[in-house]
C-alpha cells in the first residue's frame, strides 16, 4: 500500500530547517507577467530530505531560488532557521582557474577564514566526497561526476555548519551556535549518464546520513524523488503550487534493498499523478 | 544481517547495475556493517536496520562502480615530449626565414634591380653588426623599447577600470562602446599630424598617438572577458556568499582573465605600431634617435641596407615581446583552464 498524506505533517516541533507560507513569484509586470508559483506552503524539517518533483517549467528551480535568498518572493513569507544554505545546480559550475580543493575554499575564503584553516576544511570535505587525492586536479582533468562531487564538497563548505564532517570542521567554519545546514539541490545529476547518476546518488544518501543536513533536492524524475527523498512533493505547472506529498521513506529503502514491488507502485502512483497534472494542461 | 541475495522483483535497473560488477561479498557486508554503525541516523529517520545495512552493501558495490567511472572517465594528460615539441614549433618558422634569405640572394645575384634598390644580403648583415657593435642599436632600441612599454603600461591603467566601467554600467556602454570600437579600426597614425599640432614634436605627442592605439584594444578586450562569462559564474559566487567587491575580486576578474589578456596582447601590438608611425613622422632632434627614427633616416639617406636593418628590428621586438611575455603568460592562464586547443 502506500503511504500517503492528505495533508503535509504537522510540525511535530519547532525544528524545521525552512518554512514556506503562500509564497508567489511573480515574473515581469503587466500583460506580460508570468506567474511562476502561486500560494506555495511547504515544510522541510531539519535533517529531513525532501525531493521536490514537477514538470520542467513548473517553477522548481524558481523556488530553489527563492529559498536560497538568490530572489525574493512576490508575496508570502520564507522563514529558514539555517544558516547559509549550500547550493548545487545542475552544472558544476566550478571556477576553471581554480583546483578542486581551491574551488572547495572559495566560500571559505569568502567567509574570511585563514588559509591553515581552509586547507583543513577543504581536505575533510574532499575526503568526504571521495576525492581524498584529488584536490589538486584542475575541473578540466576531472570527469562529470567527479565536477559534481567537488561541487557537492564546495556547496556544503559554504553551509555555516557541518555538524558530523569532524571536529576540525565545525571548528574551522566557526559555527558557534550549531544551526540546522540546509543542502538545496537543482537537478545536480540531471546531466549525468545513468550509472554515474546511481553512483552519486548513493553518495549523496552517504553524505546526507554523515551530515545531518537537510535537503531539498529538485528533479523532473520520479524514480530519483522516490530512490532519495524521505518525502516526494509534487510541483503542479503554471502556477507551480504543492499538489500532493508522499511518504516514501519505505519505498527509497525498498529501491535500495531490491524489494521492488511497494516502491514500483509509489512509483507508478507518483508518475500518473505528475501525468494528470501535466495533461490538465492541455485541456485549459 | 539478511542480505539478499538477488532482488526479488526487482525492476531497478540501478541495483542490477551495482551488483553486476565481481564484487566479493564478504567485503560488501562488512561495509555495510560499518556503515549501519557509524551512520548518523538523522532526526526522524526511519529507516530499518536491514535497509540501512543492505544500502551500505549496494553502496559499497556502487562504489566500486565509483571508482572505475573515476578511472575511465578522467581525462588522459599526455606528457609532453619536451625536446621533440620545442623543435616541432621552432624548426618550421627557421626554415622559412633560411628560404626567404637564399632566394634574397638568388635575386641579388640576377642582378635584376640596382644594388640601391636591393642589396646583398650580406651587406646588410655588416650595416647591422657594424651597428651592434658600436652600440647604436642598443640606444635605438632603449629609446623606442621603453617608449612602447611606459606607453603601453599607461594603456593598461587607462584602459583597466574603462573597461570595467563599460562593462558593467549600462549608460557607459551605451555611450562609450561605439565610440571605443570606432577608434579601434583607426589606424592612430592618423592622429599623427594632430598630436604634433597640439603637443608640438615632443614625447608627449608620441606617447598620445601611442594611448590612442592602445587603450581601446585594453578597454574592448576586457569588456569582451567580461561579457564572456558564463552566468552561472557569478550566481554561484552570491550563492557561496560573495558580495558585490568580493564577486569582482574572487570571480568576475580570474573569469574575465583569458580575454583581457587577448586585449592586452594586441593592445601592444597598436602600441608598437602606433609608435612605429609616430616615430617615423614625427622626426626631431629633440626626440631622439628611435627605430622610426632609424627607418626614417635610412629613407633620407638612400641607405637601404639600414632600412632594412631597421625593419627587421622592429620585427624582431614585436615579435620578441610576443614571444617572451605574453605567449608564455597566455599557455599559463589557458592551459590552467584546459583551454589547450588554441595553443597546438
Ligand atoms: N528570470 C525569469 N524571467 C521571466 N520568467 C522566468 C524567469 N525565470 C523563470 N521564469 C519562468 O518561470 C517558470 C518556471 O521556471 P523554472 O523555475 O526555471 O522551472 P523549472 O526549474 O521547474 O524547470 C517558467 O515558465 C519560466 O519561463
Ligand atoms: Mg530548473
Amino acid at each position: 500500500m502506500t503511504a500517503t498524506l492528505a495533508v503535509p505533517p504537522l510540525a511535530t516541533s519547532q525544528d524545521s530547517a525552512v518554512e514556506l507560507v503562500g509564497v508567489r513569484k511573480t515574473f515581469g509586470r503587466g500583460p506580460a507577467a508570468v506567474t511562476a508559483l502561486d500560494g506555495v506552503d511547504l515544510r522541510v524539517g531539519a535533517g529531513e530530505f525532501v525531493c521536490l518533483l514537477g514538470a520542467s517549467g513548473c517553477g522548481k528551480s524558481t523556488l530553489l531560488n527563492l529559498v536560497a535568498d538568490l530572489d525574493q518572493p512576490s508575496a508570502g513569507r520564507i522563514v529558514r532557521h539555517t544558516a547559509r544554505p549550500a547550493v548545487m545546480f545542475q552544472e558544476a559550475a566550478l571556477m576553471p582557474w581554480l583546483t578542486a580543493a581551491r574551488n572547495v575554499e572559495l566560500p571559505l575564503r569568502l567567509a574570511g577564514l585563514r588559509r591553515s584553516e581552509r586547507r583543513v576544511v577543504a581536505g575533510e570535505l574532499l575526503e568526504l566526497v571521495r576525492l581524498g587525492g584529488l584536490g589538486d586536479k584542475r575541473p578540466h582533468e576531472l570527469s562529470g561526476g567527479m565536477r559534481q562531487r567537488v561541487a557537492l564538497a564546495r556547496a556544503l563548505a559554504s553551509a555555516g555548519d557541518l555538524s558530523g564532517v569532524g571536529a576540525g570542521a565545525g571548528a574551522g567554519a566557526g559555527a558557534a551556535a550549531p544551526a540546522p545546514a540546509l543542502l538545496l539541490m537543482d537537478e545536480p545529476f540531471a546531466a549525468l549518464d545513468a550509472i554515474t547518476r546511481d553512483v552519486l546518488q548513493a553518495e549523496l544518501l552517504r553524505v546526507w546520513r554523515a551530515t545531518n543536513t537537510a535537503v531539498l533536492f529538485v528533479t523532473h524524475d520520479v524514480r530519483e524523488a522516490v530512490r532519495l527523498g524521505q518525502r516526494v512533493v509534487l510541483l503542479s505547472s503554471r502556477p507551480g503550487r504543492v499538489v500532493r506529498e508522499w511518504d516514501t521513506r519505505q519505498a527509497g529503502a525498498d529501491l535500495v534493498t531490491g524489494s521492488g514491488e511497494h516502491a514500483a507502485e509509489v512509483i507508478e502512483e507518483i508518475t500518473s499523478r505528475l501525468r494528470e497534472v501535466i495533461s490538465s494542461h492541455a485541456a485549459a | 544481517m539478511p542480505q539478499p541475495d538477488v532482488p526479488p522483483g526487482s525492476t531497478a535497473s540501478e541495483v542490477e547495475l551495482g551488483r553486476s560488477t565481481p564484487e566479493p561479498q564478504g567485503s560488501t557486508g562488512a561495509t555495510g556493517a560499518a556503515d549501519t554503525a557509524g551512520g548518523a541516523e538523522p532526526a526522524g529517520g526511519t529507516r530499518t536496520a536491514t535497509a540501512t545495512g543492505t544500502a551500505g552493501a549496494d553502496l559499497s558495490d556502487l562504489s566500486a562502480v565509483g571508482a572505475g567511472l573515476d578511472a575511465l572517465d578522467a581525462p588522459q594528460r599526455d606528457s609532453g615530449r619536451g625536446v621533440r615539441r620545442v623543435l616541432t614549433a621552432a624548426l618550421p618558422p627557421v626554415v622559412a626565414v633560411v628560404l626567404l634569405v637564399a632566394v634574397w640572394q638568388v635575386l641579388w645575384a640576377a642582378a635584376l634591380w640596382p644594388e640601391y634598390k636591393l642589396p646583398a644580403p650580406l651587406d646588410v648583415w655588416t650595416s647591422f653588426w657594424s651597428r651592434v657593435r658600436d652600440g647604436e642599436v642598443v640606444g635605438i632600441l632603449w629609446t623606442s623599447v621603453h617608449r612602447a612599454v611606459l606607453g603601453f603600461l599607461a594603456g593598461v591603467l587607462i584602459g583597466t577600470p574603462l573597461g570595467l566601467l563599460v562593462a558593467k554600467v549600462r549608460v557607459v556602454r551605451a555611450a562609450l562602446g561605439p565610440i571605443l570600437t570606432g577608434l579601434q579600426n583607426l589606424p592612430s597614425v592618423a592622429w599623427v599630424p594632430a598630436a604634433v599640432l597640439w603637443f608640438g614634436l615632443n614625447d608627449a605627442a608620441i606617447y598620445f598617438v601611442v594611448l590612442l592605439g592602445s587603450v581601446p584594444s585594453i578597454t574592448n578586450g576586457l569588456v569582451s572577458g567580461i561579457d564572456q562569462i558564463p552566468p552561472i559564474l557569478p550566481r554561484v559566487g552570491r550563492a557561496l556568499g560573495a558580495g558585490r567587491l568580493a564577486s569582482a575580486r574572487h570571480i568576475l576578474l580570474p573569469a574575465a582573465l583569458p580575454g583581457y589578456l587577448a586585449g592586452l596582447k594586441q593592445g601592444w601590438a597598436f602600441s608598437w605600431r602606433s609608435l612605429m608611425a609616430a616615430e617615423l613622422i614625427a622626426t626631431s632632434p629633440r626626440l631622439g634617435v628611435g627605430l622610426g627614427t632609424f627607418l626614417n633616416q635610412g629613407q633620407s639617406f638612400n641607405d637601404m641596407p639600414t632600412v632594412i636593418a631597421a625593419i627587421f628590428l622592429i620585427l624582431l621586438v614585436g615579435v620578441g615581446i610576443e614571444l617572451l611575455a605574453f605567449r608564455p603568460l597566455e599557455r599559463a592562464v589557458l592551459r590552467a583552464r584546459g583551454l589547450t586547443g588554441a595553443l597546438g
